[in-house]
Parts: C-alpha cells; structure tokens; sequence
C-alpha cells in the first residue's frame, strides 16, 4: 500500500494521503479490545518460532491462530453460501478475513493476482529488504562512522543478484505465510478476479456466489502521470525497481514522498545519484515542516542527491537509440517549460492509484471518485446517490483514506466487528505511518501546522515539546545521535495530539505514542510510566515527561472518552 | 546481583533523564543568541554608507567558545518577510546545537546572504535586515556586492587577487561529439562537489555518459584525488580502468604505513584557513635589533605589580603604531587605505593545540596596569575557550612573542586583514660597539615585521621600528 495519487496535486485535501509503503509493524491502532491480549503475545509466539518476523502483521496472526483455533471457520449460514466475502487478499483483506473467522463467520476472500498483495509482493514487505541492505551499505561505507566504532571494514561491495535475491525471497516467505494462516484456519481463498453483481453477490471467474455481507479491498496500483512512458527498464516504478534488476549510476525519482524517499535511500547506498522531481515547493511535503527540514539536512543534503521542486515531470522517454532517459521539466504551477533532464533511469514515485476497474460497482451505482471508491467513517459504501449500500464495505487503498497497509488492515477489523454486531470507528489519527530511510521517520496524529489549525478553530492551545537522540545513551552508543522526537498536546488537558520522530528506530518507538492516542492516554498517566535503561524509548519517554500540562491529574478519569 | 545492577541502571537513568530535559527545553526556542550589528562601517561600500539607510547586517553568532563558523541549518524566515522583535529568524549549527537565532529589531528579512547548508565564520554577515519595506531593495543590491564580493569568507574580503580556480579550470574543450552548443549536464555529486571546491561546473569537459560531467571530472578539475569514501561501483560492471588509473596519478604521495590522520579541530581549521588565504598578500619583512637593558629594568620595577612583558610590549607598539597609522591600517579591497580608529594589538597565545590571538583593544590608551590585568584575564579566557568573536577578532596589529623558547629571531605571517604583524625574538647579552668604537655588552632582542607592502612601504616599517625601539630603550613613557 502506498501513497496516493493526490501526491502532487492536492496534498491539501488529503493530508494524509502520502503515506506509503506500510510500515510492516502494524499493530497498534486497532481496538482496545484487541490490545488487551497483548499480554499473550509471547505465549503465541511459542507455539511458532519459526515465524519470528518482523511484520507485527505475524504476530497478530499467531495470536488469533491460538485464539481461534478451536472456532474454525464458522458454519454457512443458512441463505448465503458465506457470511463474509472479501475481494482482495492483501493485508487489508487478510486482517479482515483472521478477524472474521475469529468472530465465527464464514469467509471466503478472492483474489486474482497473489496472495499478500501489494504490500508483501510490491511494497513495503521487499522494500525493507532492500532497505536493511542500504542501511548496512551505508553503514559500512562511513569511514567516519566505522572509525568512531573502532572498526576497520575493508572496501564495501554488494552484489546486485543477491540483494534483489534477498528482497524476492522475504516476500516470498511473508506471501507463504500469509496464505498458510489462512488456510489453517479455513478461510476459502477463491482465485479469479472477482466483481460485485448486485447486492451480496460477487462473481470470481465463472462462478457466482453470495455473501451475507461483502468487503471490497482491491488495494492500489504505482500511478503514472500522463506524458511519461514506463518501459519497466529505465524508466520503471517501484513495481520495478523493487527488483532491483540494475543499479543506475544515475536515476530521478519523480515524488518525494515515502516511495521516493525509501528508494533513494537504496539507490544512493549502492552508488547511485538521485535527483528528486518534486511538484510541490519542498521536498517532503507530507510531513511535520520541522521533521522534513531535520529530514532533508540529513537524508538529503550530505547525499548524492539534487532536487527540482516546483516543477513537473511532463514528459519522460526512456532511454533507447543511445540516448539517455529524456525529462521535461516544466513549472508546476505557471506550466512553462522549465528544464530538461538526461539521466539514466527514472522511478516514478508519484502515488497510487486505487484499484478498482471491473469490479462491477455500476450494478450497484456507485461512482468511484478519481477512482477511490467513497464510504463513511464506517467503511460502508456510498452509493451515487449519496445512499449507503448495504453490506457493502470497502477498506484499504481502494478507499483512500489512509494508504497504510496496517490502515487497511484495521478498517477490515472494524468492518468485522460492525457486522458482527458490535459498533465500532476506527480512530484514524491513532494510525502511525512510517517510513524507512536510515535513519527512519515516524508519525502518528497530527503535524504542528494541522494542530494549530484545529486549535485556531476549536480555541484550544497546543504546546510543542522536543527531545533528542542527542541525548540519548543508546542512540549514542550505537554513534547515531541524530535525530528529533517532536509531540504536540493540549497543555490544558495532556491530550496528544501528534508525534513525529526522526532517529535511529523511529518507525518502532513511535507505537507508544500511537496506543496512547488509541487508548486516550494522557500525558500525565503516560509519563509516570517506566521505561528501560539504556533504550531508545527513553526518547519517547522525555517526550513525556518535557511536557507541561496545566491541569492537575483529577481530568484524566474523564479523558477516556475517546473515538476509538 | 541482577537486582542491584538494575537500581543502579534506573538511577542512572534518573540523572540523565534530568539532563535530557533541560536539553530539550535549550531546543524550544528558548535560545537567544543575537547578533546584528548596525552596518556602516565598511569603507568599501561607500556608496552605501552615504545613504543613510537603516540596513542592519545579520552576523553568525558564536554559540559556544569554541565555534569559530556555523553552518545555516535553515532560514525560518524567507526574503522580504517582516519580522518583529523576539523572532526566530534563522537556525544555526554549531558544533553542539542547533540553535535557533532571534532579531532584537523588527523589520524585514531583506536578503539572505549566506543560504542554507552553507558556512560562514563567526561574525561574517549572513542576512540583511531593512528597517522599512522600501529599504529591501537596496539591501538587495547590497547583498547582492556583497556574495559576489565575497562568498561568505572572514569579515574582511579577500584581496582581489584572482583566486587560483581559473588557473585550474580548464578552457573549454572542444567536445568531439558536440552537436552544435548544449548545456552542460552534470550529475548531482559533481555538482555538489563543484560547488564545495568552487570550481565553475560549465569549464569542466565532461567525461561520464553521454557527455555528462561525474564527481571525477570535477575532482580532477580541482586537481584533488578522488575521494577514497565515495561509493565502490557494483561490481559487477567492471570500473573503468582508465578513468582509475588517471585518478590515482594526482600528486598526493601515498600514506606511509602505520601514519595516523587526526583530522582539524574548528580551531586549526580556521589557522589553516587563515593562513592559506594569507598567501594572496604581497608581505615584505624588516628586521630590527632593540636595546633592552633599560626595558628589563623597568620590568623588574614594574613586575611586582602584575605587569607582564606582554602587556610592555604591547603598549610599546601601540604607542609606536599611534604615531604610524598606516602600519595600523589595513588593506581590504586592494584599492584603499582602511585607517583603523582604534589600535588593537592582537597577541598570538598557544593554547593546547590550537592558536588563537586575543586582542588588548587601546593598547595605546590603556595603562600598563589595566593592560596587564586585561591580557590576564584574555589568557584566562581563551584557556577555557570562553572568548567572545569580538575578543580574538578585532585585532588591528598582531604581537608574536617566541623569546621566552630562546629564539633569536624569526619570521611571522601576515593575518588576513591586518597591515602589520611583530615577530619578537629573545633578549640576549650581545656585544655592541658604540659611535666611538666601545666595545659593551647589552641585552639586545631583534624584532621582525612583517606587513602588507600594498599599504606599508620599507621605510614606513623602518620608521615605525625606529619609533618602537626608542620607546623601547626609553621605556619611562610606558608607565605614564
């Protein structure tokens, strides 16, 4: 799951939009309820030490195996052949389905492609191959940094095959696991593209067959602007660049978003040089001002990249005749012809586009906007005449609401939990989203100018409080001392509002912060919380403690009323 | 044991939790270091200075004793935004913190003369702040002499000597497969590291794909060895042995085995710095030899009283230089006398491997006495790196003293933007023979100055020693 095709344009609109390649430590914004068995979580984990992952999406599959294990996969109902059908099997519609199952209704999902979808095959699950490959490039690579350490590493050197080896491979195994756990626990994987006839029927292939209530997740495909030609050679996107099938010595990447980000930190650690074509007038848009300035000095600046931004890329031919990749540049907003590029290979990270062609949506009316396909906060469809369509859901990218392969997966545990009968919203400001550069970014909530924004209209103050990896024991330890945890919060009632983290790990020390938002936590419990010495959760734990609330402790009883 | 080693760890924790704290709060912009000088002074805008304008520079501000430049992390504030007293304008790296920089004026952010990720010395001029928005135009212009003038070097330009880039920089060639002109395509490294090593990135033929110009092309136009550190190609592709090959002829002899580089401090950066820069000014050296005997007797009278020999020396030249100001000018543009108002004589003091010149200001004026305390606590200061800019930076003549080591005599070089610098040897018993053939034994140092012969002619350094050495021999006007 990755960013939106809102990226270049109306970033406004969809502030949360450019997310992107999911983070695969998924956890936490579900419900209480489901972080309540957190405590179990080790126990699960016994049972299947094999699968010790670094998705999170694992962890909470081995723990509903142990959960449900003895429920199966519920009975059909009398008048349906399922009682749920889900379209789409990546991690959206794989959390939808362990849910369903676990709740006692018969599921089945389709799918058309592979199992795991974008996120385990094209997204974030081999993009951190190849990131954790950059990270030790890098790392090897800096003298100064080995130096520091005390360590001498002779000349660093990579070879090509093994490390897109190594990216194919992990999403191999994520992909294995994924159909596995659902197999065992009886979920019918149908394969044929599936399309919704009417109301409760979805046709896969030749077949036809009705579910009691019915959950498109359809996920997204790489978006390319018109005017540029993908050839999947040099000018590719990051379907194939995660491939990795040649390192060019030098390649633009379209988008400066998480994809474009996350890949040129790959591409510079293996001797590439970028340059960013960025519509917008800075790079980063889609974070905190103060995380994309910090972000930029130390993931940008010192690197072997340049950037356009400002300007679009109005025309991209790729490479061949013995010539070089050709860009046009032109300006973004008077759309004048600005610049031309000659490069030797182009990624375009310019967002996602939703998915959602030949699903049948006009047997029920429903419009797609630019493609996404509209629900209420309830992920229940909307149809063309502004009416819900029953027992229709659709979560994930195909909706567009938070391009997070995690986002996706807790929409379709909220979908579970509706028609199971118990209400339920998902909190969207609780999501995290991170992305993996070296060192990592992390958010959750809202950015500093979003916050004053709603402060400025519901007449609340904000305060801001910083700490840094600076001085952090572990972050100093490991020689990686850049870096900046940021929280913005109601000084008057201790309310989190957002946090953004820039540092060693960021994308792992951001979950505190996330289930305190989901939870409702206030500063002033939160900070009384202990944290281990040395980690890198000290960070988080400053946060809280550098902050000022007003108000005495006697508020929080009423702080737990919170949209979860 | 495990129990007692955890108390250990949380308590630890405690205490640096506590230091954390206060760091954060130093990141909030609670930080005011504040540097705007009022900008009349440099006679080289003359033009400007008519005006009358309310144009204040913005200078790098010292954040700590030891930082000497400062990196722009960012400007918060963009050109022609206004701002008001109190805010933070730009953000500043020192070799601590990033520090956050507020303006004690309201006004607008007029030009930015030093951007972002660049660096400048501590107290060169970053920004221009216009009083009023019709001023911002002006100040433009100004800023815009100013960069081009000088990019971002010491407060004083650089002599218009022309730098040795162009030398280096190699006429266009010819490219063979040129089909009529097209710009120069360079990849983003060469780019960067052209403009690091200032060389101008549209001379340099391009020799990587397709024409381009590479990192190796700029580093072979800057005559420097290709960067060890920069990424080992795949590889698979094997590297061109050719362009290797040439890379590693460059003149750098090899490392000799078991050698260790300890790279710079900021301090010895900036000596280095100084003294490379030194080299484009044209210096000539007279030397001169001084009776001491009736100096070291007033030291003895005066030494119980806390005067040093530095403070005697000092004084004595600034009396000398009071009555020779043109070897207490300076050259700043090539074109002009800059005659200094104040004589302040800079005195170069090892301190553990670094060097740095704290300045007795009024050396003339001051009395031995309060020069004498003054360069104790200076010494005191630079020992434990608390010199403020203007206390090592306003220097108008430099005093190097290596007599007590026993040398006898030696040369010094020029600082950048001074006239004059004094070498003083050790005083020594030597045999002299007077007008009437006499022979005697007298204590006899020999001083060596060295200045800018664009300013300061032979006989203008031969009249000034000549000054100073019967200052020297008659050492009772020191004490008045």
């Amino acid at each position: 799951m990755q960013s939106a095709l809102s990226l270049s344009f109306s970033q406004s609109s969809l502030p949360l939009a450019n997310r992107p390649f999911c983070s695969s430590n998924a956890a936490p914004s579900f419900t209480p309820r489901n972080l309540r068995f957190c405590g179990l979580r080790r126990e699960a984990f016994g049972f299947s030490p094999s699968k010790q992952l670094t998705s999170c999406r694992f962890q909470i599959q081995n723990r509903r195996i142990e959960i449900s294990a003895s429920a199966g996969n519920g009975a059909p109902s009398k008048s349906f052949d399922y009682d749920l059908i889900i379209i789409g099997a990546g991690v959206g519609g794989h959390g939808a389905a362990l849910h369903a199952v676990e709740k006692g209704l018969k599921t089945a999902i389709i799918e058309g492609d592979v199992v795991g979808g974008t996120c385990v095959n094209r997204g974030c699950v081999p993009s951190k191959a190849l990131l954790a490959v950059s990270g030790r490039m890098r790392e090897l690579q800096n003298e100064h940094h080995m130096k520091a350490f005390g360590l001498q590493v002779s000349a660093a050197g990579y070879d090509r095959q093994g490390v897109a080896d190594h990216a194919s491979n992990l999403a191999t195994k994520i992909r294995n696991n994924l159909t596995n756990s659902m197999k065992a626990l009886g979920v019918d994987i149908l394969t044929g593209f599936g399309a919704v006839l009417g109301p409760q029927k979805v046709k896969y292939g030749d077949n036809i067959i009705t579910g009691k209530d019915i959950i498109i997740a359809t996920g997204s495909v790489p978006f390319v602007p018109k005017g540029i030609e993908v050839d999947g050679k040099t000018v590719i996107t990051s379907d194939h660049a995660l491939k990795l099938e040649s390192v060019p010595d030098w390649i633009a990447i379209v988008g400066s978003g998480y994809i474009g980000l996350e890949f040129s930190d790959v591409y510079t650690a293996l001797g590439s040089e970028v340059t960013f074509i960025e519509a917008l007038d800075q790079l980063m848009p889609g974070f905190d001002p103060e995380i994309s300035k910090l972000a930029q000095r130390v993931l940008i600046n010192p690197r072997k990249i340049d950037y356009h931004t400002g300007v679009f890329a109005s025309k991209i031919t790729p490479a061949k005749d013995g010539k070089p990749v050709m860009i046009e540049l032109i300006d973004a907003k008077t759309k004048e012809p600005k610049d031309t590029l000659e490069v030797d290979a182009a990624l375009i990270a310019t967002g996602r586009a939703p998915f959602t062609n030949g699903l049948g949506l006009e047997n029920i009316n429903v419009a797609t906007q630019r493609g996404f396909i509209p629900v209420d906060e309830r992920m229940r469809v909307i149809d063309g005449n502004g009416k819900l369509v029953p027992h229709l859901y659709c979560i994930g990218d195909a909706n567009g609401k938070l391009m997070l392969a995690h986002a996706a997966s807790a929409q379709g545990i909220s979908v579970v939990e509706q028609v199971t009968g118990t209400d339920h919203v998902l909190n969207h400001l609780s999501i995290p989203a991170a992305c993996f550069t070296h060192p990592e970014i992390s958010m959750v909530g809202l950015t500093e100018p979003q916050a004053r924004e709603k402060a400025e209209k519901e007449g609340f103050k904000v305060s801001i409080a910083k700490t840094s990896f600076k001085a952090n024991t572990k972050a100093l330890a490991e020689n990686e001392g850049e870096g900046l945890a940021k929280m913005i919060y109601r000084p008057d009632n201790g309310e989190i509002l957002g946090v953004h983290i820039f540092g060693l790990h960021a994308a792992d020390l951001i979950h505190e912060a996330s289930n305190a938002i989901a939870l409702g936590t206030r500063i002033q419990e939160i900070k009384l919380a202990v944290h281990a010495h040395p980690t890198l959760s000290e960070v988080v734990d400053e946060l809280f403690k550098a902050a000022k609330v007003d108000s005495p402790a006697s508020v929080t009883a009423q702080s737990v009323k919170v949209a979860v | 044991m495990a129990v007692s080693s955890s108390s250990f760890l949380s308590t630890a924790s405690l205490t640096n939790s506590k230091s954390n704290i206060s760091f954060a709060s130093s990141v909030s912009p609670s930080i005011r270091s504040v540097v705007f000088r009022s900008s009349i002074p440099p006679s080289s805008h003359r033009r400007v200075m008519t005006v009358r304008s309310k144009i204040r520079e913005i200078f790098m501000p010292a954040l700590s004793s030891t930082m000497t430049e400062g990196k722009i992390v960012s400007w918060i504030k963009t050109e022609g935004e206004k701002l008001a007293k109190g805010e933070s304008v730009v953000v500043v790296e020192s070799d601590k913190a990033d520090m956050d920089v507020e303006t004690f004026y309201d006004g607008y952010l007029a030009a930015i003369v030093v951007g972002e990720g660049e660096t400048a010395p501590v107290g060169a001029a970053i920004g221009l702040l216009a009083e009023t928005e019709a001023e911002i135009e002006e100040a433009k212009t100004k800023a815009a002499s100013k960069s081009s003038a000088a990019e971002a070097v010491v407060p004083s330009p650089p002599p218009v000597t022309s730098s040795p880039a162009p030398a280096i920089a190699q006429p266009t060639p010819v490219t063979a497969a040129s089909d009529g002109p097209r710009k120069t395509v360079a990849t983003p490294y060469a780019k960067k590291l052209a403009k690091q090593h200032k060389v101008d990135i549209g001379s340099i033929a391009g020799t990587g794909p397709f024409g381009r110009v590479t990192a190796t092309d700029v580093e072979t136009a800057a005559g420097i060895a290709p960067s060890k550190s920069s990424v080992a190609p795949p590889p698979p592709p094997p590297p061109p042995a050719a362009v290797n090959g040439k890379a590693t002829t460059t003149n750098l002899p090899p490392l000799l085995p078991d050698s260790s580089i300890v790279p710079f401090t900021a301090m010895q950066s900036a000596v280095s710095k100084n003294m490379i820069e030194s080299l484009s000014v044209p210096t000539f050296r007279v030397g001169y030899p001084v009776n001491t005997d009736a100096l070291d007797a007033l030291y003895e009278k005066v030494k119980p009283k806390g005067v040093t020999m530095t403070a005697l020396l000092a004084k004595a030249a600034g009396m000398a230089l009071a009555q020779h100001p043109v070897v207490n000018a300076s050259c700043k543009d090539g074109k002009s006398f800059s005659y200094n108002s104040n004589i302040n004589v800079a005195v170069a003091v090892a301190i553990n491997g670094g060097l740095i010149t704290p300045v007795l200001q009024d050396a003339d004026k001051l009395d031995l006495y309060l020069l004498s305390q003054k360069w104790k606590e200076l010494v005191g200061k630079a020992r434990s790196k608390q010199l403020q800019p203007h206390e090592y930076t306003s220097g108008t003549f430099t005093l190097s003293n290596l007599g007590m080591f026993g040398v006898d005599r030696f040369d010094a070089i020029l600082p950048p933007g001074q006239g004059a610098i004094m070498a003083v040897g050790a005083s020594k018993p030597t045999v002299v023979a007077d007008k009437d053939g006499f022979f005697s034994v007298k204590n006899r140092m020999v001083v060596n100055v060295t200045a800018d012969h664009r300013i300061v002619y032979g006989a203008d350094l031969a009249a000034f020693l000549q000054t100073f050495a019967k200052i020297i021999e008659n050492p009772d006007s020191l004490t008045l």
